[in-house]
């Protein structure tokens, strides 16, 4: 025998009856394949810190000069240089919560019929429709809610608010003023009509993962629509569901071009909600360009430091949220 | 399959090198950063220059703050700004600052019942106004400038710029002129503190709040109130006459300015003397570098500027920007000859 035919043997064997080993290949690319999507989980979270690290670093002129005030004070004076972060702040939690308090509702409305009433033929361009809004741009919302929504609001509906709560003792101060059209409550309602298609496409998302043998069994027990959704549908989603909101409520907090259009851009303080105010976004918008001082800039700087921890705080109580319902749960059963 | 992917491969690889093509080309171009109310006016310059000459111009209507910005970070060949610099500022960052093209400023209202140019008001109502003293549109000060006029008895509903801009520098600059009250509660800057009303972003912003709200007055560009058809304000000048906003009363107010008195072009065009003078002009200006690390580029630049004051002048009234007089134009380009090369040479263009 000769020494090829010998090594062709051996080859053949080792080919054959050994137990196949990972191709070399193979296990170069999976450690690769391991090592790039780490890459990319850890550059994101390097993102994050970078962003607010430079957030911290290019606003130390005014967290120095003014320290916590700036969280007090309803100051906002370039020419004199004082600021102070209480307008914005107050502007964009008010506005948001606005937002929130009718777009919830209204989205739990949508994806309810959509998931469960609708007639099939009706979902889809329904759900479609939905999704459509979703991709407007948002000055599209701001050019429509200055044009087209604020003087049909300050014509229609707002002398209605003003006669019928401007004289209530405890809600009165919240609907007293001008009716001008543009303001808090504009803003609110605008920012609704925006998160609105986000939280209903959650919504309808995960109330469609509800497998149909719970819900059979509960309208075969002669549970109602209502009680299926309130107690099996909602119980069953609502990790998804306050996922949603918290989508929403991110698009509401950070929204800057829609608000700035319709918020009034005024930097006062006012129990009204009919009176213009501010938003920590259309602030950054607005005058952003223009900042020659360099107090100025700083402050604006750390307006954006504060919508970020603001973010965070939203996100962290959301969390902690669901763990509180899930230990609820846990003493239930 | 294969095919398709290499004629992808060839196309993208193509259009990569069309871009690098397209940057070696803007590379010859003159960049440039600032101010947003001129940037109307440099665009049609720059079209026109590039059509006459092949060199572009890149403008970036980043802001007055942001064009300071980028040319003391020297990352473009010039800056723009509506607020001149003063003599301090501009030795100590070594800079050199002309006056480009003026405009105006125009108070412009929303009252049934008075016609367009038919409110006259003078600096010092317009400031309490502002200062929300005033608030009604039959208030006495109002009523004594305007005999003729049956003014209603509505609120005055105050509208602002809510960006920083040099329109609101140029009118808050005038108002601290002409009330005291004004520039020890208010004062002057591309935003200030507003006593009172709401603010719309922009010109356009200004102008829809106008136009929304019944009883409002606020303040444009001069091309605002006119595109939009505005009512306007006749002001009071400092000659004590009531002059409507347009081209003639601008460009009386800057002949009767003092432009070689003033170090630097540091120079506000507000409440000029001069019986014809609109007391709400302003011009914008242009910042570039004393030393010039690239003495070919800023030539090209100067070159620019050159052809734009001495054929400009028809483009920029169309878009109506009142072109700098001839006489200011002179000492701009004595000016000039501070910008030099490293052997401290005027660059020649």
């Amino acid at each position: 025998m000769t020494a090829t035919a010998a090594a062709f043997e051996t080859s053949e064997r080792s080919a054959y009856n050994q137990p196949p080993k990972p191709v070399q290949r193979v296990v170069w690319m999976d450690a690769f394949f391991k090592n790039l999507t780490r890459f990319f989980a850890f550059f994101v979270f390097a993102m994050l810190a970078a962003i607010l690290i430079s957030l911290v670093v290019h606003s130390q002129l005014t967290l120095s000069k003014f320290g916590f005030n700036f969280l007090f004070n309803a100051e906002w004076d370039p020419v004199t240089e004082e600021f102070g972060a209480l307008v914005p702040i107050y502007g964009t939690l008010v506005s948001s919560a606005i937002a929130m308090a009718i777009g919830i509702p209204v989205s739990f409305g949508i994806a309810l019929f959509l998931t469960e009433l609708s007639p099939n033929w009706l979902k889809r361009p329904l759900g479609t429709a939905i999704e459509m809004l979703a991709a407007i741009p948002s000055i599209i919302y701001g050019m429509w809610g200055l044009f087209v929504f604020a003087p049909l609001f300050a014509e229609h509906v707002q002398p209605v608010l003003i006669k019928t709560f401007g004289a209530l003792p405890i809600f009165g101060p919240l609907f007293k003023g001008p009716a001008m059209g543009i303001g808090m409550l504009t803003a609110g309602i605008i920012l609704a009509i925006m998160v609105i298609p986000f939280i209903t496409a959650v919504m309808r998302d995960v109330f469609e993962l509800v497998p149909p043998l719970l819900k059979e069994s509960a309208y075969g027990l002669g549970a109602t629509t209502w009680e299926v959704v309130w107690r099996v549908v909602l119980p069953y989603t609502k990790i998804g569901v306050v996922g949603g909101v918290m989508l929403g409520l991110g698009r509401a907090l950070g929204e800057t071009m829609a608000v700035t259009f319709v918020i009034g851009n005024a930097h006062r303080l006012s129990t009204s909600l009919l009176a213009p105010g501010n938003s920590i976004a259309s602030s950054l918008a607005n005058e952003f360009t223009e900042a020659v001082g360099d107090l100025h800039s700083s402050a604006l700087i750390e307006l954006g430091l504060i919508l970020f921890l603001i973010t965070t705080i939203v996100l962290a109580l959301s969390k902690l949220l669901l763990l509180q319902l899930s230990k609820r749960e846990g003493r239930e059963t | 399959m294969k095919q398709a992917s290499i004629k992808r491969f060839i196309a993208s690889a193509g259009i990569a090198f069309g871009l690098t093509a397209g940057t070696a080309a803007v590379a010859a171009d003159i960049t440039g950063a600032g101010a947003t109310f001129p940037y109307p006016i440099y665009a049609k310059w720059a079209e026109a220059y590039r059509a006459k000459t092949g060199v572009g111009l890149n403008y970036q209507s980043i802001g007055s703050g942001g064009g300071i910005k980028q040319i003391t970070a020297k990352t473009v060949d010039f800056g723009a700004s509506d607020a001149p610099l003063d003599a301090d500022k501009l030795e100590k960052e070594g800079l050199v600052q002309f006056p480009m093209v003026m405009g105006g400023v125009v108070p412009v209202y929303n009252v049934t019942g008075i016609k367009p140019g038919g409110l006259r008001l003078t600096g010092a109502v317009l400031a309490d106004i502002y200062l929300g003293k005033i608030t009604k549109w039959n208030a006495a000060p109002i009523a004594a400038l305007n005999k003729d006029v049956k003014l209603p008895d509505q609120d005055i509903t105050v509208v602002a710029r809510s960006d920083g801009s040099g329109t609101t520098f140029i009118f808050t600059h005038y108002l601290s002129k002409v009330s005291s009250e004004w520039k020890e509660k208010v004062g002057n800057n591309t935003s200030v503190k507003w006593a009172s009303g709401v603010s719309g972003k922009g010109n356009e912003g200004v102008a829809a709040y106008v136009q929304r709200l019944p009883g409002s007055i606020g303040y444009v560009e001069y091309a605002y109130a006119l595109q939009n058809k505005m009512s306007y304000v006749l002001l009071q000048n400092k000659d004590g006459n009531f002059v409507s906003p347009d081209d003639k009363s601008f460009r009386a107010a800057a002949a009767n300015a003092q432009w070689d008195k003033a170090p630097g072009f540091n120079l506000m065009l507000t409440d000029q003397a001069g019986k014809d003078s609109w007391p709400l002009t302003g011009a914008t200006f242009i910042l570039m570098h004393k030393k010039q690390d690239k003495p070919e580029k800023a030539a090209i630049a100067l070159k620019f500027f050159d052809w734009a004051y001495e054929s400009g002048d028809k483009l920029a009234l169309d878009l109506d920007y009142v072109p700098m007089p001839d006489a200011v134009v002179k000492l701009v380009k004595a000016e000039w000859k501070k910008i030099q090369d490293a052997s401290g040479k005027p660059i020649a263009f």
